[in-house]
Protein backbone atom coordinates (compact mmCIF):
# COMPACT_ATOMS: atom_id res chain seq x y z
CA UNK A 1 0.00 0.00 0.00
CA UNK A 2 0.84 3.41 -0.88
CA UNK A 3 1.17 6.09 1.61
CA UNK A 4 0.88 10.25 1.24
CA UNK A 5 4.24 11.94 0.04
CA UNK A 6 6.59 11.93 2.23
CA UNK A 7 7.27 15.82 1.44
CA UNK A 8 4.22 16.72 1.68
CA UNK A 9 3.78 20.03 4.49
CA UNK A 10 1.04 22.68 4.95
CA UNK A 11 2.22 26.23 4.18
CA UNK A 12 1.36 29.89 3.23
CA UNK A 13 2.40 30.30 -0.24
CA UNK A 14 1.97 34.01 -1.89
CA UNK A 15 0.56 35.02 -5.02
CA UNK A 16 3.82 36.49 -7.43
CA UNK A 17 1.90 37.07 -10.38
CA UNK A 18 -1.51 35.77 -12.20
CA UNK A 19 -1.52 36.18 -16.02
CA UNK A 20 -4.58 35.55 -18.05
CA UNK A 21 -3.48 33.12 -20.95
CA UNK A 22 -6.10 32.23 -23.63
CA UNK A 23 -9.24 30.47 -21.75
CA UNK A 24 -6.77 30.12 -18.61
CA UNK A 25 -4.89 31.41 -15.73
CA UNK A 26 -0.89 31.14 -15.16
CA UNK A 27 -0.41 31.46 -11.50
CA UNK A 28 3.10 31.69 -10.19
CA UNK A 29 3.45 31.56 -6.93
CA UNK A 30 5.71 32.09 -3.92
CA UNK A 31 6.31 28.72 -2.15
CA UNK A 32 9.92 28.36 -0.87
CA UNK A 33 12.46 25.39 -0.29
CA UNK A 34 8.98 22.99 -0.86
CA UNK A 35 10.10 23.02 -5.15
CA UNK A 36 12.81 21.35 -4.73
CA UNK A 37 10.64 18.51 -3.56
CA UNK A 38 8.45 19.12 -6.26
CA UNK A 39 8.60 16.45 -9.75
CA UNK A 40 6.41 16.55 -12.76
CA UNK A 41 3.19 15.01 -12.01
CA UNK A 42 2.70 15.92 -8.04
CA UNK A 43 -0.15 18.04 -7.39
CA UNK A 44 -1.00 20.80 -4.74
CA UNK A 45 -4.24 20.95 -2.91
CA UNK A 46 -5.20 24.36 -2.21
CA UNK A 47 -7.64 26.08 0.58
CA UNK A 48 -10.05 28.12 -1.61
CA UNK A 49 -12.82 31.22 -0.44
CA UNK A 50 -10.68 32.41 2.04
CA UNK A 51 -12.15 32.83 5.69
CA UNK A 52 -15.92 31.37 6.56
CA UNK A 53 -15.93 30.21 2.72
CA UNK A 54 -19.13 27.90 2.44
CA UNK A 55 -16.54 25.68 0.68
CA UNK A 56 -15.11 23.36 2.87
CA UNK A 57 -12.54 21.29 0.92
CA UNK A 58 -9.68 22.13 -0.86
CA UNK A 59 -8.59 21.77 -4.26
CA UNK A 60 -6.44 19.59 -6.41
CA UNK A 61 -4.49 21.69 -9.09
CA UNK A 62 -1.62 19.69 -11.17
CA UNK A 63 2.05 21.67 -10.69
CA UNK A 64 2.94 23.02 -13.96
CA UNK A 65 6.94 23.71 -13.36
CA UNK A 66 9.15 24.81 -10.22
CA UNK A 67 11.83 27.09 -10.53
CA UNK A 68 14.77 27.85 -7.72
CA UNK A 69 16.17 30.88 -9.32
CA UNK A 70 14.51 34.56 -10.00
CA UNK A 71 13.91 36.74 -6.77
CA UNK A 72 11.74 34.41 -5.03
CA UNK A 73 13.64 31.29 -3.03
CA UNK A 74 11.53 28.82 -4.54
CA UNK A 75 8.17 29.25 -7.28
CA UNK A 76 6.06 27.15 -8.50
CA UNK A 77 3.58 27.40 -11.46
CA UNK A 78 -0.13 26.25 -12.26
CA UNK A 79 -2.36 26.45 -15.26
CA UNK A 80 -5.83 26.47 -13.64
CA UNK A 81 -8.99 26.83 -15.99
CA UNK A 82 -11.44 28.98 -14.03
CA UNK A 83 -14.38 26.66 -14.26
CA UNK A 84 -15.90 25.63 -11.00
CA UNK A 85 -16.14 27.77 -7.79
CA UNK A 86 -12.87 27.21 -6.44
CA UNK A 87 -10.64 27.99 -9.29
CA UNK A 88 -12.70 31.00 -10.20
CA UNK A 89 -11.69 32.04 -6.49
CA UNK A 90 -8.03 31.24 -7.53
CA UNK A 91 -7.69 32.90 -10.50
CA UNK A 92 -9.12 35.85 -8.79
CA UNK A 93 -6.66 36.18 -6.38
CA UNK A 94 -4.19 39.13 -7.07
CA UNK A 95 -0.21 39.04 -6.75
CA UNK A 96 0.52 39.40 -3.01
CA UNK A 97 -2.31 37.72 -1.50
CA UNK A 98 -1.67 34.87 0.93
CA UNK A 99 -3.07 30.93 0.15
CA UNK A 100 -3.01 28.34 2.33
CA UNK A 101 -1.49 25.19 0.18
CA UNK A 102 -0.34 21.37 0.90
CA UNK A 103 2.31 20.47 -1.40
CA UNK A 104 4.07 18.40 -3.02
CA UNK A 105 1.39 15.75 -3.34
CA UNK A 106 0.86 12.62 -5.38
CA UNK A 107 3.17 9.94 -7.40
CA UNK A 108 5.26 11.60 -9.84
CA UNK A 109 6.10 10.50 -13.52
CA UNK A 110 8.54 7.70 -14.02
CA UNK A 111 11.89 9.31 -15.51
CA UNK A 112 14.03 6.46 -17.60
CA UNK A 113 17.73 6.04 -16.59
CA UNK A 114 18.53 5.88 -20.32
CA UNK A 115 17.77 8.07 -22.87
CA UNK A 116 14.19 7.51 -24.57
CA UNK A 117 11.95 8.64 -27.51
CA UNK A 118 9.05 9.83 -25.27
CA UNK A 119 5.83 11.45 -26.30
CA UNK A 120 4.43 13.35 -24.38
CA UNK A 121 0.16 13.89 -24.78
CA UNK A 122 -1.87 16.77 -23.15
CA UNK A 123 -5.70 17.58 -23.53
CA UNK A 124 -6.78 20.41 -22.88
CA UNK A 125 -4.99 22.89 -19.50
CA UNK A 126 -3.73 18.81 -18.90
CA UNK A 127 -0.84 20.00 -21.06
CA UNK A 128 0.78 22.17 -18.14
CA UNK A 129 2.51 19.51 -16.36
CA UNK A 130 4.13 18.26 -19.55
CA UNK A 131 6.51 21.36 -20.10
CA UNK A 132 8.18 20.78 -16.68
CA UNK A 133 8.81 16.82 -17.77
CA UNK A 134 9.91 18.02 -20.85
CA UNK A 135 12.82 19.66 -19.45
CA UNK A 136 13.77 16.73 -17.18
CA UNK A 137 13.35 14.00 -19.93
CA UNK A 138 15.46 16.54 -22.12
CA UNK A 139 18.26 16.96 -19.45
CA UNK A 140 18.59 13.21 -19.25
CA UNK A 141 19.04 12.72 -23.20
CA UNK A 142 15.74 11.95 -24.20
CA UNK A 143 13.87 12.76 -27.60
CA UNK A 144 10.65 14.49 -26.47
CA UNK A 145 7.86 14.74 -28.71
CA UNK A 146 4.41 16.72 -27.24
CA UNK A 147 1.23 16.17 -29.23
CA UNK A 148 -1.58 18.41 -27.53
CA UNK A 149 -5.33 18.43 -28.30
CA UNK A 150 -8.65 20.17 -27.42
CA UNK A 151 -11.81 20.23 -28.61
CA UNK A 152 -10.95 24.19 -29.99
CA UNK A 153 -7.85 26.19 -30.35
CA UNK A 154 -8.74 28.82 -27.16
CA UNK A 155 -8.84 25.23 -24.90
CA UNK A 156 -4.66 24.44 -26.21
CA UNK A 157 -2.37 25.39 -23.56
CA UNK A 158 1.29 25.84 -25.08
CA UNK A 159 3.54 28.73 -24.00
CA UNK A 160 6.50 29.49 -26.23
CA UNK A 161 9.22 29.32 -24.00
CA UNK A 162 8.20 25.65 -23.10
CA UNK A 163 8.61 24.79 -26.55
CA UNK A 164 12.35 24.67 -26.04
CA UNK A 165 12.66 21.17 -24.16
CA UNK A 166 10.70 19.74 -26.85
CA UNK A 167 11.89 18.19 -30.61
CA UNK A 168 8.53 18.40 -32.06
CA UNK A 169 5.06 20.11 -31.11
CA UNK A 170 2.02 19.22 -32.61
CA UNK A 171 -1.10 21.24 -31.87
CA UNK A 172 -4.62 18.99 -32.76
CA UNK A 173 -7.91 20.37 -32.30
CA UNK A 174 -11.54 19.23 -32.83
CA UNK A 175 -12.78 22.13 -34.79
CA UNK A 176 -9.61 22.67 -36.72
CA UNK A 177 -9.32 26.00 -35.74
CA UNK A 178 -5.52 26.04 -34.58
CA UNK A 179 -3.20 23.03 -35.95
CA UNK A 180 -4.08 19.61 -37.38
CA UNK A 181 -8.10 19.37 -37.34
CA UNK A 182 -8.62 16.30 -35.16
CA UNK A 183 -8.02 14.31 -32.07
CA UNK A 184 -4.35 14.00 -30.23
CA UNK A 185 -4.48 10.03 -30.36
CA UNK A 186 -5.37 9.73 -34.13
CA UNK A 187 -1.73 10.06 -35.29
CA UNK A 188 -0.53 7.66 -32.19
CA UNK A 189 -0.80 3.96 -33.18
CA UNK A 190 0.96 4.89 -36.33
CA UNK A 191 4.23 5.99 -34.43
CA UNK A 192 4.09 2.89 -32.54
CA UNK A 193 3.84 0.69 -35.44
CA UNK A 194 6.80 2.39 -36.94
CA UNK A 195 8.73 2.13 -33.40
CA UNK A 196 9.37 5.28 -33.16
CA UNK A 197 8.25 5.71 -29.77
CA UNK A 198 9.34 3.85 -25.76
CA UNK A 199 7.58 6.10 -23.11
CA UNK A 200 3.93 7.85 -24.12
CA UNK A 201 3.29 10.43 -20.85
CA UNK A 202 -0.06 12.01 -20.80
CA UNK A 203 -2.24 14.14 -18.80
CA UNK A 204 -5.66 15.24 -19.54
CA UNK A 205 -9.36 13.77 -19.60
CA UNK A 206 -10.10 10.64 -18.87
CA UNK A 207 -11.15 9.11 -22.11
CA UNK A 208 -8.14 10.48 -23.66
CA UNK A 209 -6.39 8.59 -21.24
CA UNK A 210 -8.19 5.05 -21.71
CA UNK A 211 -7.84 5.90 -25.25
CA UNK A 212 -4.08 6.12 -25.06
CA UNK A 213 -3.80 2.56 -23.17
CA UNK A 214 -5.93 0.83 -25.74
CA UNK A 215 -3.57 1.86 -27.82
CA UNK A 216 -0.32 1.09 -26.63
CA UNK A 217 -1.99 -2.18 -25.65
CA UNK A 218 -0.23 -5.15 -26.85
CA UNK A 219 2.77 -3.10 -28.05
CA UNK A 220 5.75 -2.80 -25.80
CA UNK A 221 5.67 1.14 -25.10
CA UNK A 222 4.90 2.31 -21.61
CA UNK A 223 1.91 4.47 -20.63
CA UNK A 224 2.53 6.60 -17.59
CA UNK A 225 -1.06 8.47 -17.26
CA UNK A 226 -1.80 11.03 -14.62
CA UNK A 227 -5.36 10.66 -13.99
CA UNK A 228 -8.29 13.31 -13.19
CA UNK A 229 -10.70 11.85 -9.80
CA UNK A 230 -12.47 14.44 -7.95
CA UNK A 231 -10.84 14.43 -4.32
CA UNK A 232 -11.97 15.73 -1.16
CA UNK A 233 -9.22 15.85 0.62
CA UNK A 234 -5.95 14.54 -1.48
CA UNK A 235 -3.45 13.22 1.00
CA UNK A 236 -5.80 9.86 1.26
CA UNK A 237 -8.06 9.66 3.62
CA UNK A 238 -11.42 10.21 2.58
CA UNK A 239 -11.58 7.47 -0.35
CA UNK A 240 -13.09 9.28 -2.61
CA UNK A 241 -10.50 9.62 -5.80
CA UNK A 242 -10.63 6.02 -6.54
CA UNK A 243 -10.12 4.16 -9.48
CA UNK A 244 -9.99 -0.07 -10.43
CA UNK A 245 -6.22 -0.95 -10.55
CA UNK A 246 -5.35 -5.11 -12.10
CA UNK A 247 -3.16 -6.23 -9.64
CA UNK A 248 -0.51 -8.79 -10.64
CA UNK A 249 -2.53 -11.78 -8.72
CA UNK A 250 -5.73 -11.07 -10.80
CA UNK A 251 -7.67 -9.38 -8.32
CA UNK A 252 -8.76 -5.76 -8.38
CA UNK A 253 -7.94 -2.61 -6.55
CA UNK A 254 -9.96 0.22 -5.76
CA UNK A 255 -6.54 2.70 -5.30
CA UNK A 256 -6.37 6.09 -4.53
CA UNK A 257 -5.65 7.98 -7.05
CA UNK A 258 -4.43 10.90 -4.60
CA UNK A 259 -1.42 8.58 -3.42
CA UNK A 260 -1.37 5.67 -5.11
CA UNK A 261 -1.55 8.27 -8.32
CA UNK A 262 -2.01 10.60 -10.09
CA UNK A 263 0.63 9.56 -12.39
CA UNK A 264 -0.62 5.53 -12.85
CA UNK A 265 0.81 2.61 -15.16
CA UNK A 266 -1.70 3.20 -17.92
CA UNK A 267 -2.16 -0.59 -18.47
CA UNK A 268 -2.66 -1.01 -14.64
CA UNK A 269 -5.90 0.98 -14.70
CA UNK A 270 -9.15 -1.01 -15.59
CA UNK A 271 -10.70 1.39 -17.88
CA UNK A 272 -13.51 -0.24 -18.23
CA UNK A 273 -14.44 -0.81 -14.74
CA UNK A 274 -14.27 3.07 -13.76
CA UNK A 275 -17.49 4.10 -12.40
CA UNK A 276 -18.36 0.58 -11.71
CA UNK A 277 -18.08 -1.59 -8.98
CA UNK A 278 -15.77 -4.73 -9.33
CA UNK A 279 -17.08 -7.85 -8.91
CA UNK A 280 -16.43 -9.01 -5.32
CA UNK A 281 -13.13 -10.46 -4.60
CA UNK B 1 -4.52 24.33 33.22
CA UNK B 2 -7.26 22.55 31.86
CA UNK B 3 -7.58 18.99 32.67
CA UNK B 4 -8.37 17.65 29.04
CA UNK B 5 -8.29 14.18 29.50
CA UNK B 6 -12.11 12.03 29.21
CA UNK B 7 -13.34 9.07 29.46
CA UNK B 8 -15.87 6.74 26.96
CA UNK B 9 -17.02 3.75 29.64
CA UNK B 10 -13.89 2.27 31.77
CA UNK B 11 -11.42 3.71 28.84
CA UNK B 12 -8.97 6.45 29.78
CA UNK B 13 -8.28 9.50 27.00
CA UNK B 14 -5.97 11.92 27.71
CA UNK B 15 -7.70 14.24 25.01
CA UNK B 16 -11.33 14.79 24.34
CA UNK B 17 -10.64 14.79 20.69
CA UNK B 18 -10.35 11.85 17.97
CA UNK B 19 -10.61 10.79 14.58
CA UNK B 20 -13.93 10.35 13.18
CA UNK B 21 -14.19 6.56 11.27
CA UNK B 22 -14.03 6.82 8.03
CA UNK B 23 -12.17 10.10 7.91
CA UNK B 24 -8.73 8.98 9.05
CA UNK B 25 -8.50 5.80 7.01
CA UNK B 26 -6.11 3.38 10.09
CA UNK B 27 -4.14 7.11 10.99
CA UNK B 28 -1.47 6.55 8.68
CA UNK B 29 -1.77 9.41 6.34
CA UNK B 30 -2.51 11.90 8.76
CA UNK B 31 0.83 10.94 11.07
CA UNK B 32 2.66 12.82 7.60
CA UNK B 33 0.38 16.25 9.40
CA UNK B 34 0.20 15.27 13.14
CA UNK B 35 1.62 13.77 16.16
CA UNK B 36 -1.25 11.02 16.72
CA UNK B 37 -0.14 10.05 20.60
CA UNK B 38 -1.34 14.15 21.05
CA UNK B 39 -5.04 13.34 19.88
CA UNK B 40 -7.46 11.04 22.57
CA UNK B 41 -7.47 8.15 19.73
CA UNK B 42 -7.66 7.22 16.13
CA UNK B 43 -11.04 5.81 15.43
CA UNK B 44 -10.43 3.63 12.63
CA UNK B 45 -12.10 3.99 9.74
CA UNK B 46 -15.32 1.25 9.98
CA UNK B 47 -13.98 -2.68 8.98
CA UNK B 48 -16.32 -5.30 7.43
CA UNK B 49 -15.27 -9.29 7.81
CA UNK B 50 -14.04 -9.30 4.25
CA UNK B 51 -12.57 -6.73 2.02
CA UNK B 52 -14.73 -4.83 -0.17
CA UNK B 53 -14.31 -1.93 -3.00
CA UNK B 54 -17.24 -0.16 -1.45
CA UNK B 55 -19.59 1.90 -3.92
CA UNK B 56 -19.00 2.92 -7.42
CA UNK B 57 -17.48 7.20 -8.66
CA UNK B 58 -18.20 9.66 -8.37
CA UNK B 59 -18.05 9.27 -4.54
CA UNK B 60 -18.80 12.84 -3.53
CA UNK B 61 -20.18 16.18 -4.08
CA UNK B 62 -18.87 19.38 -2.12
CA UNK B 63 -22.62 21.06 -0.79
CA UNK B 64 -22.69 23.98 0.68
CA UNK B 65 -20.50 24.03 3.70
CA UNK B 66 -20.43 20.34 3.62
CA UNK B 67 -19.90 17.52 1.55
CA UNK B 68 -22.05 14.15 0.68
CA UNK B 69 -19.95 10.98 0.46
CA UNK B 70 -20.95 7.57 -1.03
CA UNK B 71 -17.81 5.64 -0.31
CA UNK B 72 -19.75 2.10 0.50
CA UNK B 73 -17.12 1.04 3.57
CA UNK B 74 -14.52 0.25 0.84
CA UNK B 75 -11.72 -1.64 3.06
CA UNK B 76 -9.11 -3.99 3.70
CA UNK B 77 -11.30 -6.64 5.95
CA UNK B 78 -10.94 -7.47 9.63
CA UNK B 79 -8.15 -9.80 8.78
CA UNK B 80 -5.99 -7.30 6.88
CA UNK B 81 -7.14 -4.86 9.65
CA UNK B 82 -5.80 -6.50 12.46
CA UNK B 83 -2.64 -8.20 10.89
CA UNK B 84 -1.14 -4.68 9.38
CA UNK B 85 -3.44 -1.33 9.86
CA UNK B 86 -3.78 -2.22 13.78
CA UNK B 87 -0.03 -2.94 14.61
CA UNK B 88 1.31 -0.16 12.87
CA UNK B 89 -1.06 2.40 15.22
CA UNK B 90 -0.08 0.41 18.39
CA UNK B 91 3.49 0.77 17.43
CA UNK B 92 2.88 4.27 17.35
CA UNK B 93 1.83 4.23 20.87
CA UNK B 94 -1.24 5.90 19.39
CA UNK B 95 -4.48 5.35 21.20
CA UNK B 96 -7.33 3.41 19.32
CA UNK B 97 -10.15 2.81 19.46
CA UNK B 98 -11.81 -0.01 16.55
CA UNK B 99 -14.98 0.64 14.44
CA UNK B 100 -16.49 -2.37 13.01
CA UNK B 101 -19.70 -2.82 10.44
CA UNK B 102 -21.76 -5.81 9.41
CA UNK B 103 -24.69 -6.66 6.73
CA UNK B 104 -26.17 -8.99 9.38
CA UNK B 105 -26.11 -9.26 13.52
CA UNK B 106 -23.71 -12.55 13.27
CA UNK B 107 -21.20 -10.51 11.33
CA UNK B 108 -20.89 -7.69 14.04
CA UNK B 109 -20.99 -11.09 16.52
CA UNK B 110 -17.73 -12.49 14.17
CA UNK B 111 -15.80 -8.93 14.15
CA UNK B 112 -16.54 -8.40 17.72
CA UNK B 113 -14.87 -12.09 18.54
CA UNK B 114 -11.71 -11.50 16.31
CA UNK B 115 -11.44 -7.63 17.56
CA UNK B 116 -11.25 -9.49 21.37
CA UNK B 117 -8.23 -11.06 21.22
CA UNK B 118 -6.42 -8.17 19.79
CA UNK B 119 -3.69 -6.56 21.99
CA UNK B 120 -3.71 -2.04 21.70
CA UNK B 121 -7.78 -1.10 21.81
CA UNK B 122 -9.13 1.12 24.06
CA UNK B 123 -12.85 0.74 22.81
CA UNK B 124 -15.14 -0.98 19.73
CA UNK B 125 -17.22 1.33 18.16
CA UNK B 126 -19.99 -0.38 16.49
CA UNK B 127 -21.39 1.76 13.24
CA UNK B 128 -24.82 0.14 13.04
CA UNK B 129 -25.85 3.69 11.14
CA UNK B 130 -23.68 3.84 7.54
CA UNK B 131 -26.06 4.90 4.99
CA UNK B 132 -23.93 4.24 2.45
CA UNK B 133 -24.92 0.26 2.55
CA UNK B 134 -26.67 -1.14 -0.72
CA UNK B 135 -29.91 -1.41 0.78
CA UNK B 136 -30.81 0.89 3.32
CA UNK B 137 -33.14 -1.62 4.71
CA UNK B 138 -29.47 -2.40 6.28
CA UNK B 139 -29.61 0.56 8.50
CA UNK B 140 -29.77 -1.20 12.17
CA UNK B 141 -29.89 2.34 13.82
CA UNK B 142 -33.28 3.14 12.54
CA UNK B 143 -35.05 0.67 13.54
CA UNK B 144 -34.69 -0.34 17.72
CA UNK B 145 -35.19 -4.14 17.59
CA UNK B 146 -32.35 -4.79 14.94
CA UNK B 147 -29.77 -2.05 16.80
CA UNK B 148 -30.72 -3.70 19.90
CA UNK B 149 -30.02 -7.21 18.46
CA UNK B 150 -26.81 -6.10 16.80
CA UNK B 151 -25.36 -4.49 19.94
CA UNK B 152 -26.18 -7.68 22.73
CA UNK B 153 -24.66 -9.90 20.22
CA UNK B 154 -21.44 -7.89 20.28
CA UNK B 155 -21.50 -7.30 24.24
CA UNK B 156 -22.22 -11.19 24.43
CA UNK B 157 -19.22 -12.13 22.42
CA UNK B 158 -17.27 -9.52 23.76
CA UNK B 159 -16.69 -9.79 27.43
CA UNK B 160 -17.14 -7.09 29.75
CA UNK B 161 -13.87 -5.47 29.17
CA UNK B 162 -14.05 -3.42 26.58
CA UNK B 163 -16.24 -0.32 26.26
CA UNK B 164 -19.11 -1.25 22.78
CA UNK B 165 -19.43 2.73 21.56
CA UNK B 166 -22.55 2.17 19.01
CA UNK B 167 -22.31 5.00 16.63
CA UNK B 168 -26.12 5.88 15.52
CA UNK B 169 -28.00 7.79 12.56
CA UNK B 170 -30.00 11.40 13.47
CA UNK B 171 -32.08 9.85 10.82
CA UNK B 172 -34.70 8.52 12.56
CA UNK B 173 -38.16 9.76 14.39
CA UNK B 174 -37.29 9.05 18.22
CA UNK B 175 -33.58 8.88 18.48
CA UNK B 176 -33.64 8.67 22.07
CA UNK B 177 -35.63 5.61 22.40
CA UNK B 178 -33.16 4.23 19.83
CA UNK B 179 -30.37 5.27 22.67
CA UNK B 180 -31.97 3.74 25.36
CA UNK B 181 -32.31 0.59 23.75
CA UNK B 182 -28.70 0.06 22.76
CA UNK B 183 -27.29 0.94 26.26
CA UNK B 184 -30.10 -1.54 27.91
CA UNK B 185 -28.28 -4.39 25.12
CA UNK B 186 -24.91 -3.46 26.59
CA UNK B 187 -23.34 -0.37 25.06
CA UNK B 188 -21.41 1.78 27.25
CA UNK B 189 -21.51 4.73 24.95
CA UNK B 190 -23.19 6.00 22.35
CA UNK B 191 -21.76 8.11 18.84
CA UNK B 192 -23.37 10.93 17.26
CA UNK B 193 -24.25 11.59 14.71
CA UNK B 194 -23.36 9.22 11.73
CA UNK B 195 -24.30 11.69 8.15
CA UNK B 196 -27.09 12.64 7.27
CA UNK B 197 -28.72 10.98 4.41
CA UNK B 198 -28.79 13.24 1.21
CA UNK B 199 -28.57 13.24 -2.59
CA UNK B 200 -27.31 15.94 -5.00
CA UNK B 201 -28.65 15.88 -8.80
CA UNK B 202 -25.76 16.91 -11.87
CA UNK B 203 -27.23 19.71 -13.44
CA UNK B 204 -25.52 18.40 -16.09
CA UNK B 205 -26.52 14.87 -16.20
CA UNK B 206 -29.69 15.68 -14.92
CA UNK B 207 -29.29 12.58 -12.50
CA UNK B 208 -28.31 11.87 -9.23
CA UNK B 209 -24.70 13.02 -8.96
CA UNK B 210 -23.11 10.23 -6.93
CA UNK B 211 -22.90 6.40 -8.58
CA UNK B 212 -24.60 5.53 -5.42
CA UNK B 213 -27.40 7.74 -6.03
CA UNK B 214 -27.61 8.76 -2.11
CA UNK B 215 -24.82 9.67 0.13
CA UNK B 216 -24.08 10.90 3.72
CA UNK B 217 -23.77 14.29 4.33
CA UNK B 218 -21.48 15.85 6.56
CA UNK B 219 -19.24 19.15 7.37
CA UNK B 220 -20.40 22.49 9.04
CA UNK B 221 -24.13 21.95 7.35
CA UNK B 222 -24.71 19.18 9.87
CA UNK B 223 -23.35 20.95 13.69
CA UNK B 224 -26.85 21.66 14.35
CA UNK B 225 -28.03 18.67 13.93
CA UNK B 226 -25.31 17.22 15.85
CA UNK B 227 -26.08 19.69 18.99
CA UNK B 228 -29.49 18.81 18.84
CA UNK B 229 -29.15 14.93 18.62
CA UNK B 230 -26.75 15.22 21.73
CA UNK B 231 -28.61 17.34 23.80
CA UNK B 232 -32.04 15.16 23.45
CA UNK B 233 -29.68 12.36 24.38
CA UNK B 234 -27.67 13.38 27.33
CA UNK B 235 -31.20 14.77 29.02
CA UNK B 236 -32.53 11.60 28.49
CA UNK B 237 -29.54 9.47 29.57
CA UNK B 238 -27.20 11.60 31.47
CA UNK B 239 -24.60 8.85 33.00
CA UNK B 240 -23.91 7.72 29.36
CA UNK B 241 -20.86 8.81 27.79
CA UNK B 242 -21.43 10.19 24.37
CA UNK B 243 -18.87 10.80 21.40
CA UNK B 244 -20.26 14.18 19.65
CA UNK B 245 -19.15 14.62 16.15
CA UNK B 246 -20.77 16.25 13.05
CA UNK B 247 -18.94 19.30 11.33
CA UNK B 248 -17.14 19.87 14.07
CA UNK B 249 -14.31 22.15 12.62
CA UNK B 250 -12.85 24.70 15.76
CA UNK B 251 -12.84 24.90 19.14
CA UNK B 252 -15.68 26.83 19.48
CA UNK B 253 -17.78 23.94 17.59
CA UNK B 254 -16.10 21.27 19.90
CA UNK B 255 -17.11 23.14 23.08
CA UNK B 256 -20.96 23.18 21.50
CA UNK B 257 -21.05 19.88 21.27
CA UNK B 258 -19.08 19.60 24.84
CA UNK B 259 -21.96 21.81 26.46
CA UNK B 260 -24.63 19.95 24.84
CA UNK B 261 -23.57 16.78 26.50
CA UNK B 262 -20.78 15.11 24.45
CA UNK B 263 -17.52 13.72 26.53
CA UNK B 264 -15.30 13.22 23.11
CA UNK B 265 -15.68 14.61 19.97
CA UNK B 266 -14.88 13.05 16.75
CA UNK B 267 -13.35 15.45 13.91
CA UNK B 268 -13.97 14.13 10.43
CA UNK B 269 -14.90 16.04 7.51
CA UNK B 270 -12.68 19.12 8.89
CA UNK B 271 -9.69 16.84 8.30
CA UNK B 272 -10.28 16.98 5.02
CA UNK B 273 -9.87 20.42 4.30
CA UNK B 274 -7.05 20.43 7.33
CA UNK B 275 -5.41 17.49 8.05
CA UNK B 276 -3.91 19.06 10.82
CA UNK B 277 -7.32 20.06 11.93
CA UNK B 278 -7.44 17.87 15.52
CA UNK B 279 -4.59 19.51 17.04
CA UNK B 280 -5.45 23.25 16.27
CA UNK B 281 -9.25 22.33 17.40
CA UNK B 282 -7.77 21.32 20.42
CA UNK B 283 -5.73 24.25 20.92
CA UNK B 284 -8.80 26.71 20.66
CA UNK B 285 -10.63 24.37 22.71
CA UNK B 286 -8.24 24.38 25.88
CA UNK B 287 -8.49 28.87 24.99
CA UNK B 288 -12.03 28.56 24.88
CA UNK B 289 -12.61 26.02 28.39
CA UNK B 290 -9.88 28.06 30.31
CA UNK B 291 -11.50 31.63 29.40
CA UNK B 292 -15.03 30.61 30.51
CA UNK B 293 -13.71 29.59 33.72
CA UNK B 294 -13.51 25.63 33.39
CA UNK B 295 -10.40 23.81 34.96
CA UNK B 296 -11.41 20.57 33.37
CA UNK B 297 -13.15 19.55 30.10
CA UNK B 298 -15.44 17.05 32.19
CA UNK B 299 -16.79 20.27 33.86
CA UNK B 300 -18.11 21.43 30.53
CA UNK B 301 -19.74 18.29 29.69
CA UNK B 302 -23.25 18.44 29.92
CA UNK B 303 -23.19 22.56 30.67
CA UNK B 304 -26.37 23.55 28.52
CA UNK B 305 -28.76 21.71 30.68
CA UNK B 306 -28.08 23.08 33.96
CA UNK B 307 -31.16 24.81 35.54
CA UNK B 308 -32.25 28.86 34.53
CA UNK B 309 -31.47 29.71 37.90
CA UNK B 310 -27.29 29.11 37.66
CA UNK B 311 -27.18 30.96 33.91
CA UNK B 312 -25.08 33.64 35.32
CA UNK B 313 -22.95 31.43 37.12
CA UNK B 314 -19.89 29.68 35.80
CA UNK B 315 -17.50 27.06 37.40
Amino acid sequence: MSTVNKSSERLIATVVSNKRVGQYHQILLSVGQIVSNCKPGNFIAIKVGGENSKMILRRAFAISRVSTAGPYSGSMELIVAPFGQGSKWLCSQNEGADIDVIAPLGTAFGIPTEPVRALLVGGGYGSAPLFGLAEVLKSRGCRVDMYLGASTGGKIYAPMEGKRSVNVLKIFTEDGSMGEKGRVTEPIPELITDGLVDVIYSCGPMPMLRAISEIVAGSDVVHQCAVEESMACGVGICMTCVLPINELDGNISMKRSCIDGPVMNGSLVAWDLVGKIPEAR
Amino acid sequence: MVDLSTTLGNAWFPSPLFTASGCASSGKELAQFMDLREIGAVVTKSVMSKPRHGRPTPRMAETPSGMINSIGLQGPGIDAFLAHDLPWLVSQKARVIVSIAGETAEEYSMLARKVRSAPGISALEVNISCPNVENRGLVFACDPEASRRVIEGVRKTLGGELPIIAKLSPDVTDLVSIAKGVVDAGADGLALINTVLSMVINLETMRPHLGGKTGGLSGPAIRPIAVRAIFQVHEALPNVPILGMGGVSSGRDALELILAGAKGISIGTASFGDPAAIITIQNELIELLSARGFTSVAQAVGYAHRPLTESVERP
